[in-house]
């Protein structure tokens, strides 16, 4: 038994890996995607284009202004006339926040009068709207706190930020560990999904069935070489994220490599029960690309999981990679202790017994 | 002959529906996965952190104290647990069961009363959610300073510790900001791409596959005729999806619609060709359903998800990244759609967007009138 | 003489990428009320010829005109008289019959009387109207083919090219297409019918045979035929178990070109001015064929021997029980019953032929025979051992080889060998030896690194074959096995079987090709899921059409019609 299947592993990876092409296609594809994925998949705002209607010519209106010239935020500020030019740069999306200043604006302040100004913000891009809008508090709220500082004695609360694991919430420490989930989902789904499936299509796997090969042998000769495959290119993004994007890493290696295999486990097995399914490699793609979007959407990579309705949470527990998303983020950034590692991971397992056992029983019942 | 060539595009339309309603791949693409996305658009996956988890550490239990943490606990933002010591939620904060802890100094109510010149209450943010945590940091700015105001009205202090300038923001086109204002625009983008990248790649490549391409190639049917033909009942199947798309939107997810249908239907026309000629190159190249799904997901749709904007804000990328999205048809529906649901038609946005499109149709198009050859070799 | 509907002058092809062109110097005619062979193995050049007929390419070099219009520059209107069939028939499969009619209507401009009319006419000829709302994906292959046909001519041509019409038609259709395409060519359209079986161009008023691209014969069959006239005898009387041997030697005479068996008869072919030397048996002078007349102008078929078969160790007699013994197989798809207590055995050293019609159940009863389907009743036991319990013994005793070769064509030649060595579980020194013995026998060194896709035809045939055999099986298995193949390159084939068979393995082989059937010691004939036939190729000739030499394929129809005749009247499933 050992003996055929050998024969069966080596098979299955020399079909992959033999043709010159199709190593390439292994390995650059996930790269170029790993680099343009990481720099694109950002909710951060930066660069953002600023309107300022300043309907005062005090000196404390013009310093506001100067304090959001010297952020590195804001890149582009337009200086409006009048209140006719507001919704024209903001209609436009010349500008996703108008900041108001009106004319009362530095007698008030000079006079020790709470003083206001108004942000206008684009809701059509609500989130980078929202994000804004703290940035640019941020920025007053610092230039009222330096006021009212300069008034001796009146006392005033400060908020300290402290950004645990991540100091200056830079998003691609964020991106990279999440696109290490994605794309090893992605390769492993289509590795083993295609397997079976491009098989049936070119007459071989009726070759397979004549000979001596147990059913079960024939499954596990599948699903070894799949798993290798994926894990292998898990450990190839793996050090693109440590070595070239430099995300640090906090975690024990050890847990991160046991969690990787687990969640592969869990993918392989989704991969072989398409596969069992699909007639065509065709079928084949498309049953990975339907499952793929859903499981992306729902793992806490585009948007958390914690925004979704509940019950929808609940069914999000079903998707391995939403589990494994909080263990790859949580070893790299985290240095996540290995009791919570196994919190997250054993939900995978369980996911990984269940598909296992579904692809098997789907690719026994399909054998006729 | 003209009544020739219509008899033959409408033959091949006829042809086209019938196989697009038996086919279970088409179907799943054409209505499965639309109805997917647009579910979990409108209502599962959001960017608003409403009720985020965050631990509030009170280090002593002095009336200000307290009236932070309930500050904290009446606002809508959060979903507070309450400690006493910071340690007792350091491991939540690793596990991710709770994004942020805000912790209130034991010296708070002290040094208010001394009148310090800084009392600094720290906001401790979970950095691996960047998004999460920028909006913990805002909110937990936002509640401060109500509570400040709303403590100086209490105490009535002579010397106030209300801000000097406070800010008054007012959100156009979305007011409440609700992200699924601005995902479900977007969404009807990735929906029309994938009706007309993935499925008319599939649908041409199978042609060639199963070798009735050449079947029709030997008969009278003429290029233009064919391309006509191929694109028409997709285009409608695309306009159909929609219309489907629009009104489940409009009145299921209450989005509101502020432009006008014409607009709506001539820029999502001219956004459904080019994405319906690009389907047509990709097959015509491919040859192959396998290598054409393939190629449609990676050219169509990924970018159309990842470099459209439509989750992802272009103007934060890279330059060349940003450089790149240009040659990405979404990106300008995107932007128009949202622009026609949530703004109305804005002539200042609507045709620059426009005529991008327009340009990367017209050369897509006829990239495709040249490869869609009559001959094999 | 007939107006001239094509004329191909001097055409070659070549494509970018092969240094061999497809097509060199082709010339001929095709007239109207004729049918033009067009014959040749896969990979001769049949297709890309009738795609520059069609217009559907443009030839590297001479030109071809199609009733007087140039094939380059006036496509559209050729396209306007011409039928065409593509391989696969250009049918939508996720179509109903008559939605295909209704656009190749459309597209053709047939359109109210007389699309009614057309539809009635067609649907009549083809006896489709049963079926008019099944999908084209549901039908038999012998009806899709009709359907082709009758799509291909809705608005009616002045010339109908047709591409491999008859593959994996069961001869009751095939017979049945022959009568079609007669009936058009006696309203004088010109037809051209490309295939791969040669005994189909004797029925063809001209011929263009072609060899690896380059132009055998064009003219009519016979005067090619007329070369080897009083040249090929039939030999018989030779004792039924002698007769591989007899034919191995009498392919060693220097007298002999080209043998092979007939049933219980060997068809044996003298060179020029030579006499048939002295064998046993008696031997008298026979009708030629066009396949003689084909080995002959290729200068001579293969030797007889077998170096496969001389390497290997034979197999002990056995106690002469059955290798394969089959014992009321049913299988049943739902409410369907595919093979209905189908029964037959087999001996030691015995070739032995399933036969039917498509979808009569025969590949049913053949999966369940190599373990690819599970029977709902009955036995399967292959060389004593029970496929249901022994499953995995029983299949390392199998070997098989499917019709499309499937090898792993992004493995190297090596790799393959190594592959299926593998899983039948040779190792070390046993699994070295027989890849050397493979790759010596079948002169496979200079191929072994490249891939298998890339093999020329006939050496994927011989890799697939020293696939299936490696493992020195006790069963061959062969589902039809040659179909596509050259003549020279299934000779070579079945003198490996041959040789086989003489070392005690015993084969199994279905199949549509009825010059493999002559192979066969017995041959059992399926129909509707059950045995409606068995016994010797010849035994089934003269019980079927007594008093006169019936061919093989006349008496697998006139067994058909008399099971058709003694239950109610229908058609065949």
């Amino acid at each position: 038994m050992i003996l055929r299947l050998r024969a069966l592993i080596i098979k299955e990876l020399l079909a992959i890996l033999r043709d010159k092409r199709s190593r390439l296609l292994l390995v650059v594809p996930p790269l170029m995607q790993m680099i343009i994925f990481s720099f694109a998949a950002t909710l951060e705002v930066k660069n953002v284009s600023l309107g300022i209607l300043n309907e005062d010519s005090g000196q404390a209106s013009n310093e506001l202004a100067q304090r959001f010239h010297a952020s590195r935020t804001f890149r582009h500020i337009t200086y409006l006339k009048g209140d006719a030019e507001v919704a024209p740069l903001i209609d436009s999306q010349g500008a996703i926040l108008v900041m108001r200043i009106a004319d009362d604006f530095s007698r008030r302040v000079e006079s020790g009068q709470p003083a206001s100004v108004q942000f206008i913000l684009d809701g059509r891009r609500s989130n980078a709207a929202q994000i804004v809008q703290g940035y640019a508090s941020q920025i007053v709220s610092r230039f009222s706190e330096e006021l009212a500082s300069s008034v001796p004695g009146a006392p005033s609360v400060k908020l300290l930020e402290r950004n645990w694991f991540n100091p200056n919430l830079n998003y691609v420490w964020f991106t990279v560990p999440s696109l290490i989930g994605v794309l090893s989902t992605l390769i492993g789904l289509i590795v083993t999904g295609l397997s079976v499936a491009r098989e049936r299509e070119l007459g071989t796997f009726d070759q397979l069935l004549v000979s001596p090969l147990k059913p079960f042998e024939i499954l596990l000769g599948k699903t070894i070489p799949s798993f290798l495959l994926a894990y292998c290119e898990g450990l190839l993004i793996l050090g693109v994220a440590v070595f070239v994007f430099r995300v640090p890493f906090n975690g024990s290696v050890l847990l991160l490599l046991g969690g990787l295999a687990v969640f592969l486990l869990a993918i392989v097995g989704i991969g072989l029960f398409i596969s069992s399914l699909a007639r065509t490699q065709q079928q084949a793609v498309l049953g990975a690309f339907v499952f793929m979007v859903p499981a992306m959407l729902m793992s806490g990579f585009a948007t958390p999981v914690e925004n979704m309705p509940p019950w929808l949470q609940v069914v999000a527990e079903g998707n391995p990679l939403k589990h494994f998303m909080i263990i790859i983020k949580g070893v790299f950034l985290k240095d996540m202790p290995p009791a919570i590692v196994a919190a997250n991971a054993w939900p995978i397992l369980v996911i990984a017994l269940v598909t296992l056992g579904a692809a098997s029983w789907l690719f026994r019942s399909r054998l006729e | 002959m003209n009544l020739a060539r219509w008899r033959r595009i409408r033959g091949l339309i006829r042809k086209e529906m019938a196989q697009v309603v038996r086919d279970p791949s088409s179907v799943l693409i054409a209505f499965v996965l639309p109805g997917v996305l647009l579910f979990l658009f409108g209502y599962g996956v959001s960017l608003d952190a409403t009720a985020v988890k965050v631990g509030v550490v009170m280090e002593s239990a002095t009336p200000e104290a307290q009236s932070l943490v309930a500050a904290f606990r009446n606002s809508p933002s959060y979903e507070v647990r309450v400690g006493r010591d910071r340690r007792d939620f350091e491991e939540d904060l690793v596990a991710g069961n709770i994004r942020g802890l805000i912790v209130i100094p034991a010296t708070l109510t002290e040094s208010l009363r001394r009148g310090d010149a800084v009392t600094a209450i720290q906001v401790i943010v979970d950095g691996s959610e960047p998004n999460t945590a920028s909006f913990v940091q805002n909110y937990a700015q936002g509640t401060v300073a109500n509570w400040m105001v709303q403590q100086s009205f209490d105490v009535g202090r002579s010397r106030s510790i209300a801000p000097r300038v406070s800010t008054e923001p007012r959100v156009w086109f979305n007011p409440e900001i609700q992200s699924r204002w601005f995902l479900l625009p977007g969404s009807i983008a990735i929906i029309m791409t994938i009706i007309g990248t993935l499925l008319t790649a599939l649908v041409v490549a199978r042609e060639w596959e199963r070798g009735t391409m050449e079947a029709l190639m030997a008969t009278p049917l003429g290029t233009l005729e064919f391309i006509i033909g191929k694109l028409t009942p997709y285009y409608l199947l695309g306009m159909g999806s929609l219309a489907v798309c629009v009104v489940v939107s409009v009145t299921l997810f209450e989005l509101p619609f502020r432009g006008s249908v014409f607009v709506l239907v001539l820029v999502s026309s001219i956004f459904l060709i080019t994405m319906l000629a690009l389907g047509l190159l990709i097959s015509t190249v491919s040859k192959n359903q396998f290598v054409a799904s393939q190629i449609a997901l990676v050219v169509g749709f990924l970018p159309s998800f990842l470099l459209s904007g439509f989750v992802f804000e272009i103007s934060s990328m890279p330059l060349p990244i940003q450089t790149l999205t240009r040659i990405i048809p979404a990106r300008y529906f995107v932007t128009c759609l949202q622009t026609i649901f949530l703004a109305g038609d804005v002539r200042s946005v609507l045709v620059p967007n426009t005529l991008a499109l327009v340009a990367i149709g017209s050369v897509l198009m006829l990239l495709v009138a040249r490869k869609t050859s009559r001959r094999l070799d | 003489m007939p107006e001239v509907l094509a004329s191909i002058q001097g055409v070659s092809k070549s494509f970018p990428g092969s240094s061999v062109p497809a097509l060199d110097n082709i010339r001929g005619e095709i007239r109207a009320g004729e049918i033009c062979g067009l014959v040749g193995a896969d990979g001769a050049g049949k297709t890309t010829l009738l795609r520059l007929l069609a217009g559907l390419m443009e030839p590297s070099e001479g030109r071809i005109t199609i009733t007087g219009l140039d094939s380059v520059d006036d496509t559209s209107a050729i396209h306007e008289r011409i039928g065409y069939m593509p391989q696969r028939f250009g049918l939508y499969e996720d179509l109903t019959v008559v939605e295909n009619l209704h656009l190749y209507a459309d597209l053709r401009g047939v359109v109210n009387e007389e699309r009614t009319e057309a539809f009635e006419r067609l649907l009549r000829f083809t006896d489709l109207a049963r079926f008019t709302e099944r999908l084209a994906g549901a039908l038999s292959g012998g009806m899709k083919q009709k359907l082709g046909l009758a799509c291909a001519l809705i608005r009616k041509p002045r010339l109908l090219l047709l591409d491999e019409p008859s593959v994996g038609v069961d001869p009751i259709s095939r017979r049945e297409l022959w009568k079609m395409v007669g009936d058009l060519v006696d309203d004088g359209i010109g037809v051209v019918w490309s295939t791969a079986y040669l005994d189909e161009a004797e029925q063809c008023d001209t011929v263009i045979l072609l060899h690896e691209g380059h132009l055998v014969h064009n003219g009519p069959p016979d005067d090619l035929t007329q070369h080897v006239e009083g040249r090929v005898y039939l030999v018989r009387g030779i004792a039924e178990d002698q007769r591989r041997q007899v034919l191995a030697r009498s392919l060693r005479e220097e007298a002999i070109i080209d043998g092979v068996i007939q049933g219980k008869s060997l068809r044996l072919l003298v060179r020029v001015g030579e006499s048939l030397p002295n064998l046993p048996g008696t031997a008298e002078v026979t009708k030629p064929r066009f396949e003689d007349a084909f080995i002959d102008s290729l200068g001579g078929g293969p030797g007889g021997e077998s170096a496969l078969a001389a390497g290997m160790t034979a197999i002990r007699s056995g106690d002469g029980t059955p290798v394969i013994d089959a014992t009321d197989l049913t299988k049943k798809f739902g409410d369907f019953t595919a093979s209905d207590r189908v029964s037959f055995q087999v001996h030691q050293g015995e070739v032995f032929g399933l036969l039917g019609p498509n979808g009569a159940g025969k590949s049913t009863a053949f999966k369940m025979m190599c373990g690819l389907l599970q029977p709902t009743s009955g036995r399967a036991k292959v060389a004593g051992l029970d496929l249901k319990t022994a499953t995995s013994q029983a299949r390392s005793r199998i070997g098989y080889m499917a019709q499309k070769f499937s090898l792993y064509g992004d493995l190297s030649v090596r790799q393959n060998l190594e592959f299926f060595a593998g899983i039948y579980g040779l190792s070390g020194a046993r699994k070295r030896s027989a890849i050397e013995r493979m790759i010596e026998t079948f002169n496979l060194d200079a191929y072994l690194k490249t891939s298998a896709a890339l093999l020329p035809l006939g050496f994927k045939q011989r890799l697939a074959l020293s696939c299936a055999v490696m493992h020195e099986p006790a069963v061959l298995f062969l589902d039809e096995p040659t179909s596509g193949v050259d003549p020279l390159t299934r000779r070579e084939f079945w003198n490996h079987i041959n040789g086989l068979v003489e070392k005690g393995v015993t084969i199994m082989v279905t199949t549509h090709f009825m010059d493999e059937a002559e192979y066969c010691d017995r041959i059992a004939l399926v129909f509707r899921g059950r045995v409606i036939a068995s016994g010797s190729p010849d035994a089934l000739k003269s019980e079927s059409i007594p008093g006169r030499e019936a061919s093989l394929e006349e008496a697998f129809i006139a067994l058909i019609e008399r099971e058709l005749g003694k239950t109610e009247k229908g058609a065949p499933a």
